[in-house]
């Protein structure tokens, strides 16, 4: 653990001097908090039909509504929407840090002397993947809170606030969005390993994004809904992928291949 | 196989499968004894930082046996990495951290007990404790050299394995860390010397391997020299040579004599014991000898013959 904790401290206090990487860090989550919020303060004082462009609100989204009706209803369904995007931060933000960590390695020529050091392949992965997704989990968090403190005080309305709080949303923030990450960063310092040039890495590990994406888009146009059983069963399922990953990555993380093929 | 610092039996590394195979090093064995300086001297694609590699448990070995600082390879690789240092070809230090935060890091990974005092101890034996703050970006060639150099010695490796650890710096640096390494032999260590800088090899150690992919030959510079060259004497007259050259020829223990204006150049495997007689003889014929010298060939000039000789055989 010590050796984790080591190599997670070297990754941030390298990465984080980068403005660059910071930028990325910090732009996408103030964005996906302020367009929500941005998008709750302009339906104030609207009827639910008025809010969501409709003329009159559908039966299946009254039902989902439970106690909430007309206003609070269609701020309940636009909040219900935008709670996704919070589930892609932990994915999105981590994967620039990712993928340079064992490619930006090699070009700086601090790979042998890492490898030649007494670290085990999991401890060095394992460095690599949580320094890249601590930061990506602990800012989603941050902005999941300023979220939902924002959305009280513009809404101001108690019910939405517990309908928001259930264990569904937090479920889904505390657990689904650390595995999500750890999925993603896996991916990333995988596909660093392998390649020579931080960019393919960065692109092919952005492919990581697109089951989220779809489940996004699912989720919008209403092919799948959102439930505590759903994120529930999400959980264990990417609880699983993680652990493949993880194995995969250190079977394919081959320090000879990778000093010797390495130019 | 405990005696030694490292002990090779036909250690062999291949790269690669079926007929793109790269033989890389074949049945290499040593024995390099504890604080021995030892040389490994090659052409490019030798095989020496291979070598090195495998000795460091950085990479895995093909076949063979080698037991490094008490430790077999392949059965105890973390164990050989705690106990050796390597100097790898480039230094590779993280450009935006800092000296001191490069070295902690490190030292953080190798255990290493009281952190702050064995940076600060290399930072200031290497003379980087002033600019142990500056982001090592900002550091010359020379200083990152230092600077790698203490990330070696950090954990007290008993083995430190130096790969080309002059290559590129200028005079002056080249000097120091040259000075720092005969300093670091002085200490103890076994040191394991990659060079193609031939007169430093020559300067610092104890014994040398000449290899390629094989070995060639090994043993200490002057023995080497002495193998393949025997010994030259150049005695200095005062009248020309040529007339001197016959009863010099005439002694069992002379090899060659040539003449070379007032020169005699003689050839021979023990000048010590013999000198006295061939002055005798050189004076009794005649000869005025102004003064007596040895000619010393370069570990440059053995390892051409040695490489040479090789490339003949191929």
């Amino acid at each position: 653990m010590t050796k984790i904790w080591t190599m997670i401290r070297k990754e941030w206090a390298e990465v984080f001097k980068n403005k660059f990487v910071l930028f990325s860090v910090a732009f996408m989550p103030l964005l996906f908090t302020a367009i929500p919020l941005g998008v709750l303060y302009s339906m104030r004082g609207a009827t639910a039909a008025e809010a969501l462009g409709l003329s009159e609100v559908p039966a299946e989204m009254t039902a989902l509504c439970g106690d909430l009706a007309g206003a609070e209803c269609a701020q309940f369904m636009i909040v219900s929407q935008f709670l996704m995007l919070f589930l892609l931060m932990p994915v999105i933000i981590p994967v620039t840090i990712a993928s340079y960590s064992i490619v930006g390695e090699k070009r700086t020529r601090t790979l042998e002397p890492l490898l030649a050091a007494p670290i085990s392949t999991l401890e060095l992965l394992a460095g690599k993947a949580l320094g890249a997704a601590i930061p990506a989990v602990a800012v989603t968090w941050g902005a999941y809170i300023i979220f939902m403190v924002g959305t009280i005080l513009i809404t101001g309305s108690p019910a939405l606030t517990t309908l928001l709080l259930k264990p569904l949303w937090l479920l889904a923030m505390v657990v689904v969005g650390p595995l999500l990450s750890v999925a993603a960063v896996s991916m990333a310092v995988m596909v660093s390993s392998r390649v020579n040039d931080p960019r393919v890495a960065e692109q092919v590990s952005a492919l990581v994004m697109l089951p989220v994406l779809g489940l996004f888009m699912a989720q919008t146009a209403g092919f799948i809904q959102l439930n505590q059983g759903f994120v529930l069963w999400l959980a264990l399922i990417l609880a699983v992928i993680d652990a493949g990953l993880l194995a995969l990555a250190i079977q394919l993380f081959q320090r000879e291949t990778i000093l010797t093929r390495w130019k | 196989m405990t005696e030694f610092a490292i002990q090779t039996e036909n250690l062999t590394k291949h790269f690669g499968r079926g007929k793109d195979v790269v033989h890389a090093v074949e049945g290499l064995s040593l024995e390099i004894r504890p604080g021995e300086v030892f040389g490994l001297l090659g052409p490019n694609g030798a095989g020496k930082t291979t070598t090195i590699r495998m000795l460091s448990a950085l990479i895995g070995i093909s076949a063979g046996r080698a037991v490094v600082a008490g430790h077999e390879l392949g059965k105890e690789d973390m164990d050989v990495r705690r106990k050796v240092g390597i100097l790898t070809e480039t230094p590779g230090m993280y450009d935006q951290l800092s000296a001191e935060r490069n070295l902690a890091f490190f030292a953080a990974l190798y255990d290493v007990k009281d952190i702050p005092g064995q940076v600060e101890k290399y930072l200031r034996m290497l003379g980087l404790w002033a600019r142990r703050d500056d982001e090592v970006g900002e550091f010359s060639k020379g200083m990152r050299q230092k600077l790698a150099i203490a990330r070696a010695l950090l954990h007290e490796p008993p083995v430190l394995f130096l790969d080309e650890p002059t290559s590129g710096l200028d005079p002056e640096a080249a000097r120091l860390v040259r000075d720092f390494i005969a300093e670091l032999g002085r200490e103890g260590r076994t040191l394991i010397l990659c060079t193609h800088n031939l007169d430093e090899a020559d300067r610092l150690c104890d014994r040398v391997a000449v290899f390629k992919t094989s070995l060639l030959a090994l043993d200490t510079p002057a023995n080497l020299r002495s193998q393949l060259f025997g010994r030259t004497v150049v005695f200095h007259l005062a009248q020309p040579g040529p007339q001197f050259v016959e009863p010099l020829k005439a002694n069992a223990f002379v090899h060659s004599v040539e003449a070379l204006d007032n020169k005699l150049v003689v050839t021979l495997d023990d000048p010590e014991a013999h000198n006295p007689a061939l002055i005798r003889r050189l004076v009794e014929a005649g000869a005025e000898i102004r003064f007596v010298g040895e000619v010393r060939r370069s570990l440059e000039d053995v390892y051409l013959r040695l490489i040479q000789k090789e490339d003949r055989h191929d």
